[in-house]
């Protein structure tokens, strides 16, 4: 095998690190951090030119590039324009203007694009490693706010745990059945799929991926660090880590670990009811927007999660097609509470969203949209997601957990809407704030909201790529 | 049939659009937008009419039908049409929400824009539900329309409006999730969403069941059939007039109208075996209301309460599964609208002087505001069931159903009326006639667009009254049609139809 071929596959990675590095020199020589924020789009730009080229895989079928891997570095992709969009600005406001922010997204976009793409369980933790240990710093970046310090040890502290929660499952696995190839598993696995150490080796894998994408009951760290992490790491945290663990989840499970499905199954259904509850039942009861957010993507991976429970192609396509929706509309709801803060002004207390429609009342109809979409609400693109998910969930033949996912929807509704109504039915007692606006803050929201509503009300082309490029 | 132009994708459309539209005006140009909201309520009127002139009414197909893929993966159409049951409630829409432009025209002071932008989508999405022949298409217009009236009601009502629109919006949300779940069942059953062809399906028993607990979910909350009729009395109360006028019209006909689209025709045999069970909710939602009514001193939730009375008659006629219950019941549901539409309507126009829903705090009104008395006499009286009026047609159908179905049912449904002209004769006695309240002393007479609107509705009333067959001899066919299905549908029928569809 020739080089050139050998490499391919992983071109789009390469050239990013590359480039990242890159970037870092240059910092040392260019003071607008604006244009290392444009040379971070850029990357990515020209990462994407080489992505439908990359189609294959290569060294032993340890890294993957296919359909399904693309589908989620395109996701990742989006989630770092888009933070970066959000980031410009905030980080000015939050006197934390460093190169290296956007040089650790990048790092840690490369992470979640190996883990989308491994073949291998060792690969896979590699990625991981290489984007948990870079959002571990984001999520400390404002050096000189406790709050974010605070954060930052926390999700390391347990992110580590969780890491070597998960090599020691691999590392089970591998004991068992010799290799750590996901494609070959299933196969040497299939003899002893009952056995009481390969259940030990899911258990472990389970409860590690369940602290990535933060299922109940793995999910105490994340409203504390998304509420002290910088809001614009917060928006980038809830979405790609979260992708690119179900990214893996996806083919560990489905692919790797299909002859102990009677197990993993069950275990699933209990998590994702339990995160479905907790998110938005919890929810409920928070002031701080960005801890509702926090809670409120955690009864998200509850959703998401349904579509791996399902274990069919559809099922798959339906929890792709959720986290891209998810993407745009967790993302622009984060950018309007960053909108909010300025200098002197916080902008996550709900009680400083009263009156906000009358001020901005376009922003606030903006909110409005992201708060429904959030709930599943026709006809924005939330719906979409969530309709997709519960047609794969009838289909095979979880028609009841379809019911409780929908009545958890109904309960999730309480709380976006609490955010419609503070901001639409109240009026302030004081001064409402002015918000801070940019281009790129104002590009961002408009990605956002036209894709929420094409999505809504023509999903036909999307729900055609997912399909195709499902595992 | 041919009219030039998609009659019902313009009906639909043209208010959204037109909403989209008004978020682009300055909001310091509020008789613009006002003036706009009102051309585009009146054009879409217009445009509706040929549903009424060129209906051919010799067939139960569905016409003006418009059809195109909307997400082929799925299956899913934009796939609209009417028939006898769906054409007077589309034109009902149109008419209702041209009076609510007018009645709100000085009573909405605050964030004027984005209330006439909510009342143009929801005339929208309510014209969509009506027309909507794909249960996915039709799942997406009945919960879009939470959104603007959970707005309107939130924003622009009462002291407990945000208490009133968030249990609005919850009680009808859960309601259609579980329709929703329904539907998806439903779909990958028949492998289709057309709603003509879920028709003919042919579901064993047991199944048929479930789907209508989940069905009957949705569309009982609509309407509201007891006991799950709390949202209504909050929501109406709370609301602005223009809010109350088309819940009380439009929205929740819509849970009956889906009792009529969905339950009947795809579900028989269900249907058929709960009958007497929701003809029971029924008679007791007629003399519950009507007793609660009796109780009430606040005027709008005396004539929310009553709303669940009337409906009760409503759902009494459906569910008595013949042609006078299910056509009276249709007509009742449009006298209903009218009435009680105009009733919130008077309502309204005391309320915009006084800010007091109080009955307490009226009395000798007949002196102070002679027309207006004139008018609410008319509509109490309507309400009542008065022969020669709209109101009389509709129950006196019911009845005459509800008899052939089961005798004791009528009998009972009957002192609903008699309940009914007692709080309504009541409460007229207490707030036109006795002593003139010092507080209502000087009130100015009714302005010239308060009175057209009430003219407009008057002339319904009358007119159904005394020639309702301009608007039954729309149904005929397609109540007869409907009736076939549910009836024909007996368990023989459907194990040969079973076998020839080779089983689902």
């Amino acid at each position: 095998m020739d080089w050139a071929s050998l490499i391919r596959p992983l071109l789009p990675e390469i050239i990013m690190i590359t480039l990242a590095l890159l970037i870092i020199i240059l910092e040392l020589f260019i003071h607008r951090k604006e244009t290392i924020a444009m040379f971070s789009i850029a990357t990515i730009a020209i990462t994407a030119y080489f992505i439908p080229d990359s189609m294959g895989e290569t060294f032993g079928g340890m890294f993957i590039s296919d359909g399904y891997s693309i589908f989620f570095k395109y996701i990742f992709f989006i989630n770092l324009i888009l933070t970066v969009l959000v980031s410009i600005k905030y980080l000015k406001i939050e006197r934390s203007e460093f190169g290296e922010y956007y040089v650790l997204i990048l790092f840690s976009t490369v992470g979640m694009m190996i883990m989308a793409s491994a073949g291998d369980l060792i690969v896979l933790y590699l990625g991981l490693e290489l984007m948990a240990l870079s959002t571990y710093v984001l999520a400390g970046f404002i050096r000189h706010s406790t709050r974010s310090n605070e954060a930052a040890l926390k999700y390391f502290l347990l992110g580590a745990f969780s890491s070597a929660i998960i090599l020691f499952g691999i590392s089970l696995i591998y004991a068992l059945s010799g290799t750590t190839l996901i494609y070959e598993l299933p196969e040497k696995i299939e003899a002893s799929a009952n056995a009481t150490p390969l259940l030990i080796a899911l258990i472990f894998l389970i409860a590690a991926f369940g602290f990535k994408v933060a299922l109940v009951p793995f999910h105490v760290w994340t409203p504390d660090v998304y509420e002290g992490a910088p809001t614009s790491v917060t928006a980038f945290m809830s979405v790609g880590p979260k992708a690119a663990g179900f990214a893996a989840l996806g083919r560990v499970f489905i692919v790797g670990l299909t002859p102990t499905v009677i197990q993993w199954q069950w275990i699933f259904i209990v998590l994702s009811i339990a995160t479905m509850a907790v998110g938005n039942i919890v929810a409920i009861q928070q002031r701080n927007i960005k801890r509702m957010l926090a809670y409120s993507s955690i009864a998200h991976a509850g959703y998401a999660m349904l579509g791996i429970v399902a274990y069919s192609p559809e099922g798959v396509s339906a929890m792709m097609n959720y986290l891209l929706i998810y993407t745009f509309m967790n993302i622009g709801a984060f950018a309007v509470v960053i909108m909010l803060r300025s200098e002197e002004f916080a902008g996550e207390d709900l009680d400083e969203y009263k009156g906000f429609a009358k001020k901005h009342p376009f922003v606030a109809a903006v909110m409005l949209l992201f708060m429904f979409s959030l709930t599943g609400i026709p006809p924005t693109a939330g719906f979409i997601g969530k309709f997709y998910l519960f047609k794969a969930l009838v289909e095979n033949n979880l028609t009841w957990l379809a019911v409780v996912a929908v009545i958890f929807s109904v309960i999730s509704a309480y709380f976006y809407l609490r955010v419609v109504m503070y901001m639409y039915m109240y009026e302030s007692e004081k001064e409402v704030p002015s918000l801070s606006l940019s281009p790129a803050l104002g590009l961002a929201l408009f990605i956002t909201v036209v894709y929420v509503i094409v999505i809504g009300v023509y999903p036909s082309p999307l729900l055609n790529f997912v399909r195709v490029v499902s595992l | 049939m041919d009219v030039g132009y998609p009659v019902l994708s313009v009906v639909i459309f043209l208010p959204i659009i037109g909403g989209i539209l008004l978020a682009f005006i300055g909001r310091h140009l509020e008789s613009f937008i006002k003036w706009g909201a009102l051309l585009v309520s009146i054009l879409t009127f217009i445009l509706s009419l040929p549903l009424f002139t060129n209906f051919d009414k010799t067939t139960h197909l569905m016409q003006f039908v418009e059809r195109k893929d909307w997400i082929p993966q799925f299956g899913i159409q934009y796939y609209v049409g009417v028939d006898g049951i769906s054409v007077l409630f589309i034109l009902l829409s149109a008419l209702i929400t041209i009076l609510c432009v007018l009645i709100s025209w000085n009573s909405i002071k605050e964030k004027v824009k984005e209330f006439y932008i909510s009342l143009l989508l929801i005339e929208g999405a309510m014209i969509g539900v009506f027309a909507s022949l794909d249960f996915f298409l039709f799942y997406i217009f009945w919960e879009a329309m939470l959104i603007p009236m959970y707005l309107i009601i939130g924003v622009w009502g009462g002291p407990r409006r945000v208490y009133a629109a968030i249990k609005f919006f919850l009680y009808t949300l859960i309601g259609s999730v579980l329709m929703l779940v329904a539907i998806v069942y439903l779909y990958l059953k028949a492998d289709t969403f057309n709603i003509l062809e879920l028709h003919t399906l042919a579901l064993p028993y047991k199944t048929q069941i479930w789907l209508f607990w989940a069905l009957l979910a949705a569309f009982a909350v609509k309407v509201p059939m007891w006991p799950v009729h709390t949202w209504l009395p909050d929501a109406h109360t709370e609301a602005p007039t223009a809010g109350s006028v088309i819940l009380a019209a439009i929205l929740i006909k819509m849970g009956a109208y889906g009792f009529l689209r969905f339950m009947l025709p795809m579900l028989p045999e269900a249907t058929k075996s709960m009958a007497p069970f929701l003809i029971g909710l029924s008679v007791i939602a007629i003399i519950y209301g009507g007793i609660v009514c009796l109780a009430q001193n606040d005027l709008k939730r005396l004539i929310a309460y009553s709303s669940v009375s009337h409906m009760g008659f409503v759902t009494l006629g459906i569910f008595a599964l013949n042609p006078q219950g299910i056509e009276g019941g249709i007509l009742q549901m449009i006298n209903h609208g009218i009435v009680t539409g105009a009733l919130f309507l008077c309502v309204g126009i005391i309320y915009d002087r006084t800010h007091s829903r109080q009955i307490s705090d009226y009395g000798g009104l007949a002196s102070i505001m002679p027309v207006y008395a004139g008018f609410f006499m008319l509509f109490t009286l309507a309400s009542i069931g008065l022969p020669g009026l709209n109101g009389f047609i509709g129950e006196f159908l019911i009845i005459l159903g509800a008899f052939k179905a089961k005798k004791l049912t009528a009998v009972l449904a009957a002192t609903g009326i008699i309940i009914g002209a007692g709080y309504m004769l009541w409460l007229y006695q207490r707030i036109f006639f006795n002593e003139v309240n010092e507080k209502i002393r000087g009130l100015e007479p009714m302005q010239f667009k308060e009175a057209l609107t009430l003219i407009l509705l008057a002339i319904f009333v009358i007119w159904i009254g005394i020639y309702p067959n301009t608007f039954l001899s729309f149904m005929h066919v397609s109540v007869a049609h409907l009736l076939d299905k549910v009836h024909q549908a007996t368990p023989e029928t459907m194990v040969t139809i079973n076998s020839i569809r080779g089983g689902f």
